[in-house]
């Protein structure tokens, strides 16, 4: 459980992780390793869920076309056995998926394909204890989210039972791009900072290097999803797009 | 506390094993806060005496029970109807509404999100948005909006902004995904008026509890008809679940067998399958890999596929039982209830005369006495209703 901040403490520069659908497109897996070659520290790998509450149209629409090439956890789980980056992954889904290919099941895979965290966007940390010591025994870290809107008492709560990393939510609102910075994407990774000494990367809202260039300045680094998702979906190219993030937060 | 069958869920949110409160983290303090705010505000004298005055003065409040003795001749049974169908704005979904507005002006909050699926909720949140003036936006599928036309045009009227959603099936499960979108970037300053008891605690609690106000007055009305007795069996739909769990919250202590029915394309607890979605822990359809499926139904009130999971637990611990009818007892019963007592349903209340129609003399042997709600009118679904009568004369 460790392996994950380990490996993230090491990279001595800010923290960069881009997100991609699993499944999206036949080659998916190519985008992966696109990011990983253009200086990604860790990729976050999304289940594609029927359901997505906390995601804009991006990645709406990239769950929706993944769904619809027969993509379920086991297909993305089973490409991820081909995964040669040296960088860790991590999965973003909903709980119903967890909840339905069995806690233990599920832990045992991520774990049997080299995932060695997950998000779940759906499991506060009310519902979460169960399946996070599940996780634990295999290894894989379960990361909670910290939002805006997250009192201090509950925020200190939040990252003492993160396991990784704390996901800072930049903006109160759905996965997707914004026009500009939020306020509040800096003042939560200083909040959090405050209380805990994981590492602690913002996503949601960090839309452009410039951003993320910002937001490195309070947090340990960030995540990036919809603008790789909307690059894959324009057929652009991520290791061009994920480059310009790494150099932007100091190569 | 929470061993009283339909008491309190635990406070983490729970009826047995199913409930809870599965958002993203920047909801969970506004469900929090709701829980704390619906806690006092039910505590209080003067909020209840409020609410009471709305229900009396505004919806019409008591419904009356009539007692159907041409349809109880015909079935061998007596049939006692909670006429939900009378209250302002023409279903059940009022009594929940104004206790929600009431709550949200309570926390300050001066915007109002709801979903709707037959535009009966979105008709009543804006309604009672109209009266307390706050500002309503009302996500409905865009299927929804082609079928129930005349609800739209109704909530446009009154002040709501309605916004067609175009992800996935079209209909409710996806009307709440994007009402729970749009809260969680606006949740500062606005209510998520939910309407059923299901998402996330204290939803499937607090719709409840303003939806008991049926089972109460059923309670006393059928006291009055029978002698001081109680119905032998009780009757609701069964969306999301909310007349029939406020119908049954009246009836739970007593011997009454009580009996939710689903639309077949939509029957959750058919399913036997648990999941998660929206907010709580209930039985879901849901494929091998735990993707929502898409509910069918000919009503669009009753075309979700979840649950409200305090039916869940009431099905667990036997009881309340959830059997389903399909689309064709559906209209076959708008079409006996209207001729033999000149009561048009709206097509979700159908289903709990669908279910009477088939079983009296079966699982409801005869000469037993049968409570059902009529949670809504039919006028807005008269369209609809048209076309399947005489698609149904054409195939014959
Ligand atoms: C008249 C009527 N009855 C029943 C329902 C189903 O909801 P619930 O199961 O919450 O009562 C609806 C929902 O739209 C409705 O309009």
């Amino acid at each position: 459980m460790t392996a994950l901040i380990d490996s993230l403490r090491e990279t001595g520069r800010p923290i960069l992780i881009p997100y991609v659908t699993g499944g999206v497109t036949e080659n998916w897996m190519d985008h992966v390793h696109a990011a990983v070659h253009a200086g990604a520290d860790a990729v976050e790998i999304g289940i594609p869920f029927s359901d997505p509450v906390i995601d804009g149209p991006v990645i709406q629409a990239a769950s929706v076309q993944a769904l619809e090439r027969g993509t379920t956890p086991d297909t993305v789980l089973r490409d991820l056995a081909s995964y040669r980056g040296a960088v860790p992954l991590v999965v973003m889904t909903y709980y119903n998926l967890v909840h339905r290919y069995g806690h233990d099941a599920f832990a045992r895979r991520l774990a049997d394909v080299g995932v060695t965290g997950a998000v779940l966007a759906d499991l506060p940390i009310e519902e979460s204890a169960e399946w996070t010591e599940t996780a634990d025994a295999s290894g894989v870290a379960t990361v909670q989210i910290a939002a805006p809107s997250t009192p201090d008492g509950r925020l200190a709560e939040v990252c003492e039972r993160s396991r990784g990393f704390v996901y800072a939510m930049g903006v109160m609102g759905v996965t997707g791009e914004r026009a500009v910075l939020a306020d509040s994407a800096c003042a939560i990774a200083r909040r959090a900072k405050a209380v805990t000494d994981k590492p602690v990367l913002v996503g949601v809202g960090v839309s452009t290097p410039e951003n993320a260039a910002t937001v490195a300045e309070h947090a340990d680094g960030v995540i990036i999803g919809a603008p790789v998702m909307r690059r894959i979906a324009e057929g652009g190219s991520v290791r061009e797009l994920v480059g310009r993030f790494r150099v932007a937060l100091g190569g | 506390m929470s061993n009283l069958t339909m008491g309190p869920p635990t406070t983490r949110g729970y009826f047995g094993r199913f409930g809870g409160r599965f958002v993203p983290e920047p909801v969970v303090p506004a469900c929090r806060e709701l829980e704390t705010a619906f806690t006092e505000a039910w505590a209080d004298p003067a909020f209840r005496a409020e609410l009471d005055h709305h229900l009396r003065h505004y919806a019409g409040r008591p419904s009356p029970v009539t007692d159907c003795r041409g349809l109880g001749a015909a079935l061998g049974v007596r049939v006692l109807v909670k006429r939900e169908d009378l209250n302002h704005t023409g279903s059940h979904k009022i009594n929940n509404v104004l206790g929600q507005a009431l709550l949200a002006r309570r926390m300050g909050k001066r915007r109002v999100v709801a979903e709707t699926g037959a535009g009966q909720h979105g008709v009543a949140t804006a309604t009672a948005c109209a009266l307390f003036g706050l500002e309503c936006v009302v996500y409905m599928g865009e299927v929804d909006v082609a079928r129930q036309r005349l609800n739209v045009e109704r909530m446009e009227l009154l002040g709501a902004t309605v916004v067609p959603v175009t992800s996935g099936s079209r209909t409710l499960k996806d009307a709440v995904n994007e009402a729970l979108r749009h809260w969680v970037a606006a949740v500062d300053d606005t209510h998520y008026c939910i309407g059923s008891v299901m998402g996330p605690h204290p939803y499937p609690w607090l719709v409840r509890e303003f939806q008991r106000v049926i089972g109460e007055e059923a309670r006393a009305q059928c006291a009055d008809l029978l002698d001081g007795g109680t119905p032998t069996h009780v009757i609701a739909c069964v969306g999301g679940g909310s007349n029939a769990a406020g119908t049954f919250a009246g009836f739970a202590d007593t011997d009454a067998e009580l009996i939710g029915v689903e639309a077949a394309g939509g029957a959750a607890i058919g399913s036997d399958l648990v999941g998660v979605v929206h907010g709580s822990k209930s039985m879901l359809l849901q494929d091998d890999a735990g993707q929502v499926l898409e509910a069918y139904s000919v009503s669009a009130g009753l075309d979700y596929p979840g649950i409200g999971p305090e039916h869940a637990h009431l099905s667990d611990i036997g009881r309340a039982r959830y059997p389903s009818v399909t689309d064709g007892e559906v209209i076959e019963a708008v079409r006996v209830v209207s001729r033999t007592e000149g009561l048009i349903p709206a097509l979700e209340s159908a289903h709990a005369f669908a279910y009477l129609l088939r079983e009296a003399g079966r699982a409801i042997p005869r000469g037993s006495t049968v409570l059902v709600t009529l949670s809504g009118r039919g006028d807005k679904d008269m369209e609809q209703i048209s076309d399947l009568l005489a698609q149904r004369k054409e195939s014959q």
